[in-house]
Parts: C-alpha cells; structure tokens; sequence
C-alpha cells in the first residue's frame, strides 16, 4: 500500500521547501533588489524595498562596455563546452562501451585533477600563457576551460553512454555501420538529452568561472566575470553599481537555466536510480 | 547461398575457457537450433559467428570464404536480438531502412524493400511510429524485418521469442517457421525453450558447458539421445532416468523411459506406485508417481482418467522406447 499523505503534511512540505529554496535564492534576488537602488540606499542598511532607479545600469554601461566582456564569455563558454564534448564523446564512447581493467582508475584519476587546488598551478600556468602569447587572448581562456571542465563533462556523458543498451549498438554494427556510423547514427541520437545537458552544465560552469578568467586577461578577453570585479575599485565598493554590474553578469546565464531547468535537473540525477 | 563451417572454434574469456573447442557444419537453407541450458554458451557461439565476440581459435567461414577475423558487417549476416535492440530514436520505417542505407542503397530500392518487408510482415500502417508505441509482437516483427530487408546469407536468432507471452510466442514461433519456408535461408536460433527447438528446427544442436552434446533432427534426439544429457533436455515433461537395482536388471547404470511410454493399469504392471500429484491438462494428465525402490516417476495418461491422490497404480515400460546408459552417462 502506498504511504498516506496528508494534506497537513504536504502543505508543511511545501512551505518548507518554498523556503529553502527562498534562503538560496535571496542572494541572488538582494543583488537584483540593490541595483535598483541609489548609492546611499544601498550601504544604509538591509531593506528589500527599492527606490526604482535605473541610473546604476546607465553609469556601469557608460563606465564600462557590457557588450565586449558578454560576447567574450559566450564565446569562451560556447567554445570550450564544444571542444569539450568534441573530445569527451569518443572518450567516453570507449570508456563505456570497451572498458578494461583500468576504466575506472582512468576516470578516478581524470576527477581527482579537479581535486588540486587551482592557485597551485598559477604561476606556472600564467609563464607558459606569457611566454606562448595566449595571455589576455579568447583562445587562451577557451582552452584553459575545456580542460578544467573535461572531467565533469567525460564522466557525465559516460554515465549517460553507461545507460544505452549495448545490444542496440551490437545491432548497427550488424546492419553494417561503421564506427564513425554507429557513433552519428545511433550513439549521438539517443544521447542526445544527456549531451544537452553536459552541454547546458559546462555552459553554466564555465560561465562562472572566475579563477582563471581574472587572472589570464586583461582588457581583450576578459569575460563578465572579469567585468564585474574591475568595479571593485580603489575608490572603494559602488554596492548599487557591483549588483547592477553583477546582474547583467548573471541574467544570461540565468534566463538560460531557467528555460532549460528540466533538463538540467534529468542530467544531474541521471544514473542515481537504475 | 549461407553455409556456415565452425572449424575448432574456441572461446575463453580471461582464463575460463566459455567454449572448448566446436565443431560444427551447417548447411545452406537449414533451420539450425542451438538449444541448452543457461550460461551453456550457445549465445556465445551465436556471437562468434556473428562477428560480435572474437574467436580464441579456430576458424569460422561462411560460404567457404574465411570469415574468422571480419567484422560483422562483412559477414553478411542478419541478426534478431532478445530484446529486440531497435532504434528508440527512428521510425519503424527508417529502423527497417537503416541497414540498406549503411550499405548505400538509392531511396527508390530503399523504398520498395522497406514496403515489401514491411507488408510481408504486417507492418504497412505501423511505418511512422516508433518502436516504443508498438507492442512486444510489433516489435519483434520490425526486428525481423530489420533483418529480412537486407537479404542475407543467414539468419541469427538469439532468444527472440523470450520477452513474449505464451500466446505471442506460439504465433511468432508459426510466423518465424512460416518465414523460413518462405526465404529458403539458413537460420539459426538459440533458445533455452526445448519446444521452440523440436518445433521448429530441421537440426537441433544441443550444448552443455560449452561442448556440443548431440546434433541431429528433433526426431532423432527424441528417439536416440546420445547421452544422459541430452536425454534428460529433450522431451517435455523430461525422461524418467531411473538408477540402482531396476537398471542393473538390464546391464546398464540408469535406464530412462519417458513419460509418454508408460503403460498406466491400475490392476498389474511392472511398477507399482502411489500416485501423488496428477496435473490435469484437459488433453492429457500428468501423473507423478512414487514407486517403491525406483523413485519418483512421471507417466502420461489419458485427459479424461480420474485418479486422485493416493490412488495406486501399475506403471509398465515399453521394452523398445527403454534407454539405457552406461557408468559414462553414454547410450548403448
């Protein structure tokens, strides 16, 4: 028989996690809330009522170009999500469908680079961009965050990869697809939702990211990342202007997640249950 | 043209040998049924003449020509799935298309050969769905079309009809013979189900532990197995294989009778016996006797004969369908 709920017990729930999910998000909402309000308004202390200015948005937009460091951060996010997958796929296609002995400490050994603090490698990282020129260029950054990113993203797809029958492959090589045949016709199709997926989460990671965003660009690369802190200034923080800045740092990504929230959710809990 | 010539071939993963070492031919246009119990290697050896395991040694060809270290793709074989191991993401119509498209056909051939497969198989109003708005059947049938599309040299079946119900599996197992008198090509069919085996197959190769125990026609297993195993595999319900003093009467170590060749009185006969259970098929009872100092015996009876449980009973062998085996578990 299935657990009785009552309805008591489901509105409790409910309240419950309208207010976690509140606490997680006030952040979040308090910097869209603070952007909207004056300078003064926004050190005199916590109140969630603005006064509604828009002037924060027309200096940080006067101050700085939004448009430069946005299309930066597509194109370093698109980019290193595409090369990513471009390498993670047969990765995990082998991984997946041809593991040996040794699968398992090769993908322990891939996500244990993600364990090592980033400060660890910077000086060497930063000589090696000066000395090859990559220092405050686009493909420099792209390529620094394929690699911190590949991990996550080749043991996503091969947990996804983990889930498709291998019968259904063992078909198409019957049928006579090649390798390259088998992977476009039939792997790629019915991956789809976990690639997308993949896809969505490196977007949003290496959106984010700030570590190496800030450190290896100057005024030609720097992403929103890098936008936002140059408002932290000598001057001293501008509160009002930091949220303004921070807010259309975070609304791209943010009205992406949010229309792909679906699939974003089915990838992260994807292979928890069989 | 699809003979298949298996010559010493060998299968071992890791250190444990799966298949020692077979021998076996199969002629074109046969009806081949690798038949045993599970985890006896029959897949295994299904899959080694598919191209989708690698042969530890020997040689495997198809037609003559050496086929041993091709890949499937090149063997021109077809092959049905037990779970079916359709394209979730394609049409029935482009499921049946896809291999003719790997091999590069043009759109009109493609056409004409997925409708006429499709029509063989009942299939025409099902072409725009996909494989999961289909039934256990439907499925199996675009399987099989899959197969058919392509007109290979021989047909793999490996437990197609085991995700089925009684009744699909007794229609599918019609349609496959069906299909078989239709084509002419050599098929082979790996199942665990003796039924599917007798009923269909022109050649049954029995396997056990890798080995093959006896290959001939369902008939010939029936009446001459070879071996205790065979003997105790073929046959439903299974044979009677009695051991100790009654066999020793006859020179042999067991003797085994089935239960079809028991001659039920209830006034004399050879063994007497307590009737235990009696299992009503409405055309046939099957009694489960205990007889004193032989065991536990099954005999066929009648559907319309009323014994109750406790009832005694006289069983008789008939002297000509009596096996006997020797200390080796061998017939002689």
């Amino acid at each position: 028989m299935a657990r009785a709920v009552s309805t008591r017990r489901k509105t409790i729930a409910t309240v419950a996690a309208w207010l976690v999910a509140l606490v997680i998000f006030f952040p979040i909402l308090y910097t869209v809330i603070t952007s909207f309000k004056t300078e003064p308004e926004a050190i005199a202390g916590i109140s969630l009522i603005p006064s509604g200015t828009f002037e924060n948005y027309v200096e940080v937009q006067s101050q700085r170009d939004y448009f430069k460091p946005f299309m930066n951060s597509v194109a370093i996010a698109v980019g290193s999500t595409l090369i990513a997958l471009l390498i993670a796929v047969p990765a995990a296609w082998s991984m997946a469908f041809s593991p040996t002995r040794r699968t398992k400490d090769i993908l322990m050994w891939m996500l244990s680079t993600k364990m090592m603090p980033a400060v660890g490698v910077l000086v060497p990282m930063y000589l090696i961009f000066r000395d090859t020129g990559l220092l405050d260029t686009r493909l420099g950054l792209t390529m620094v965050l394929t690699l911190v990113n590949l991990p996550i993203v080749v043991w996503m797809l091969y947990t996804y990869f983990r889930e498709i029958p291998g019968e259904i492959l063992e078909a198409a090589r019957m049928d006579g697809a090649s390798l390259w045949n088998e992977i476009v016709h039939v792997l790629t199709p019915m991956a789809i939702p976990g690639i997308a997926s993949t896809m969505l989460l490196n977007i949003i990671l290496a959106w984010n990211e700030s570590f190496w965003t800030i450190r290896l660009t100057a005024a030609n690369a720097a992403p929103l990342t890098a936008f936002i802190a140059s408002f932290s200034s000598p001057q001293g923080l501008f509160w009002a202007k930091l949220s303004a800045a921070s807010t259309l740092a975070i609304a791209p990504i943010l009205i992406m997640g949010w229309f792909s929230q679906r699939q974003l959710v089915r990838g992260l809990t994807f292979g928890a249950v069989k | 043209m699809g003979s298949i010539r298996l010559n010493k071939v060998s299968k071992s993963f890791g250190t444990t040998a799966v298949i020692p070492e077979i021998d076996l031919e199969i002629e074109d246009g046969e009806f081949v049924v690798f038949v045993g119990p599970s985890g006896c290697g029959k897949s295994t050896l299904l899959r080694l003449i598919a191209g989708l395991e690698d042969a530890s040694g020997g040689t495997i060809s198809i037609d003559g020509r050496d086929v041993t270290g091709a890949p499937p793709a090149r063997r021109g074989l077809a092959m049905v799935f037990q779970s079916y191991a359709l394209y979730p993401h394609m049409s029935v119509y482009n499921n049946i298309a896809f291999p003719l498209k790997m091999a590069g056909e043009d759109k009109a051939a493609i056409d004409r050969k997925v409708r006429a497969a499709a029509g063989t198989l009942n299939l025409t109003g099902y072409l725009d769905r996909r494989p999961g708005q289909l039934s256990g059947g439907q499925r199996q049938r675009v399987a099989i079309g899959r197969a058919i599309v392509r007109q290979p040299k021989a047909f793999l079946f490996d437990e197609p009809l085991s995700n089925l119900d009684a009744a699909l599996r007794g229609n599918m197992r019609l349609e496959i013979s069906e299909l078989h008198h239709q084509l002419k090509t050599t098929m082979i069919y790996v199942t665990h189900d003796q039924i599917e085996a007798m009923t269909m197959a022109d050649k049954i190769v029995v396997l056990n532990a890798g080995n093959i125990e006896q290959v001939g026609s369902p008939l010939e297993l029936y009446r001459n197995p070879r071996n205790l195993f065979v003997a105790g595999f073929i046959g439903s319900p299974r044979m009677n294989l009695i051991e100790g003093a009654e066999a020793e009467k006859l020179g042999a170590r067991t003797i085994g009778v089935r239960p079809e060749h028991l001659k039920l009185s209830t006034t004399e006969g050879r063994w007497k016996g307590t009737v235990g259970v009696a299992e009503h098929l409405g055309s046939d009872t099957f009694l489960h006797v205990h007889v004193d100092g032989v065991g536990q015996l099954t005999a066929r009876a009648d559907g319309e004969i009323v014994l109750d449980h406790g009832a005694t009973v006289h069983l008789t062998p008939d002297p000509d369908r009596l096996h006997k085996f020797d200390a080796n578990g061998k017939a002689f």
